[in-house]
């Protein structure tokens, strides 16, 4: 196969993608791209992890790596979703955790915190600061994000839920 | 033993469609804009649970049907939901009661079968078990709500509880599926989950100022695929696309 682009290119590429969501952050940043390798038949395959099992965003994810796949020479590239491992949102980058904050979603707190700080209690506001934010809708936008109010300037603003 | 693991994730994921597709019928009625999106995205994961555990099924079963020619080719015989994921929303707090009992049992049994399950089907699981908890959180809420709210807000949870506690006995029934996927080391039964469910559930009951029902007649035979009056045209609405459409994709 020559002309191929090698499984580290196409990992390149692939955890540059934009995530169809939320597009100012990278598959790579939100961490659901697990590995690019050659599987034993020989065809380069890459696996990635849901953050939901029902997000609506998988086969647009999908497709969008077998485009890259093409693209660098392996027309016969799998795309495989995995079970295993889960997804967590303590796999998104801290580069990625800065353009959530930049665009106004309150990046998740750590998975090992206590429930009412993964529910998002106390997660800064991303347009004033303040800490002094309360839960208003566990369900919100997309299925990874709540609804959360800040008690200091008033905005309503999208929390990505822990998991 | 790979056919008996690959029935329970039909059953599983028939279970997650079909109460996904009656959440589906809350889309623009729920009470706030904020109830219609957890309603809606409950129903979202549920589709999800429901779509890959079907895709799982027809990889055990050695068939390979999609997911979509186990959502959409099925006659109603051949589902084998319970019958409590297809009972009718009727008001909020049946909608409420019926999530409280499902999300229980459910959180219960994907703990169970990611300890114990075939390896396929307990990655699933695990995954599942921590988006029910999601949703068992959602109805736990709203159970206590109603129950301390007013007095008609009680009245009516009490009604929603009374009238979905005949089909709970199902969810733990075993039957032969069940008994040859255990005996196989499988899958676990949900049968000795009972009592954790019970005190789960009676816990969130007391803490809403509400009675635990009990009930003197139980629903049976959603798993044999004997449904209610009320499924036919819920399936039929569901399949309606694809049967105008076959094969259609988008």
């Amino acid at each position: 196969m020559t002309g191929a682009l090698s499984a580290e290119e196409v990992a390149a590429r692939v955890r540059d993608l934009p995530d169809p969501e939320l597009p100012f952050v990278t598959l790579g940043e939100l961490g659901v791209i697990h590995r690019v390798s050659t599987a034993e038949d020989g065809r380069l395959e890459v696996g990635f992890t849901p953050t939901f099992l029902g997000c609506p965003a998988l086969p647009a994810i999908t497709s969008a790596i077998a485009d890259v796949l093409a693209q660098c020479g392996h027309p016969d590239g799998r795309v495989r979703r995995l079970a295993a491992p889960a997804w967590s949102t303590d796999r998104i980058t801290a580069s990625g955790r800065r353009r959530l904050a930049e665009h106004g979603i309150a990046p998740p707190r750590p998975a090992g915190a206590p429930t009412p700080v993964r529910l998002g209690v106390g997660a800064p506001c991303p347009h004033c600061g303040s800490g002094a934010t309360r839960p208003h809708s566990p369900f919100g936008p997309t299925r990874c994000q709540s609804i959360l109010r800040c008690t200091a300037c008033g905005e309503a603003f999208p929390y990505l839920a822990t998991v | 033993m790979t056919e008996a693991v690959a029935l329970l994730t039909a059953r599983l994921g028939d279970d997650a469609l079909v109460l996904g597709q009656r959440l589906c019928q809350w889309i623009t009625r729920a009470p706030t804009i904020e109830e219609d999106l957890a309603l809606s995205n409950i129903a979202l994961d549920l589709i999800g649970h429901a779509r890959t555990l079907f895709t799982l099924a027809g990889e055990l079963d050695g068939t390979g049907r999609s997911e979509d020619d186990f959502a959409y080719t099925r006659s109603d015989r051949e589902f084998g939901n319970t019958l409590l994921c297809e009972l009718p929303n009727g008001d909020f707090a049946v909608t409420i009661a019926r999530q409280l009992a499902y999300s229980h049992y459910a959180v219960l049994y994907y703990e169970a079968c990611a300890d114990t399950a075939h390896p396929e089907l307990a990655a699933v699981a695990a995954r599942a078990a921590t988006e029910v908890d999601y949703h068992r959180r959602h109805a736990d809420g709203w159970t206590v709500r109603l129950g301390l709210g007013t007095a008609q807000s009680a009245r009516r949870m009490q009604a929603g509880l009374d009238h979905v506690w005949p089909y709970i006995a199902e969810l733990f029934d075993e039957d032969e599926v069940v008994r040859r996927m255990e005996a196989a080391g499988a899958a676990p039964s949900p049968a000795p989950l009972r009592a954790r469910w019970e005190e789960r559930v009676g816990e969130v009951v007391e803490r809403a100022g509400l009675a635990v029902p009990a009930p003197r007649w139980r629903a049976r035979g959603g798993r044999q695929g004997l449904h209610s009056e009320a499924f036919g045209p819920l399936v039929a609405e569901l399949q309606s696309v694809y049967r105008q459409f076959p094969g259609g994709i988008w």
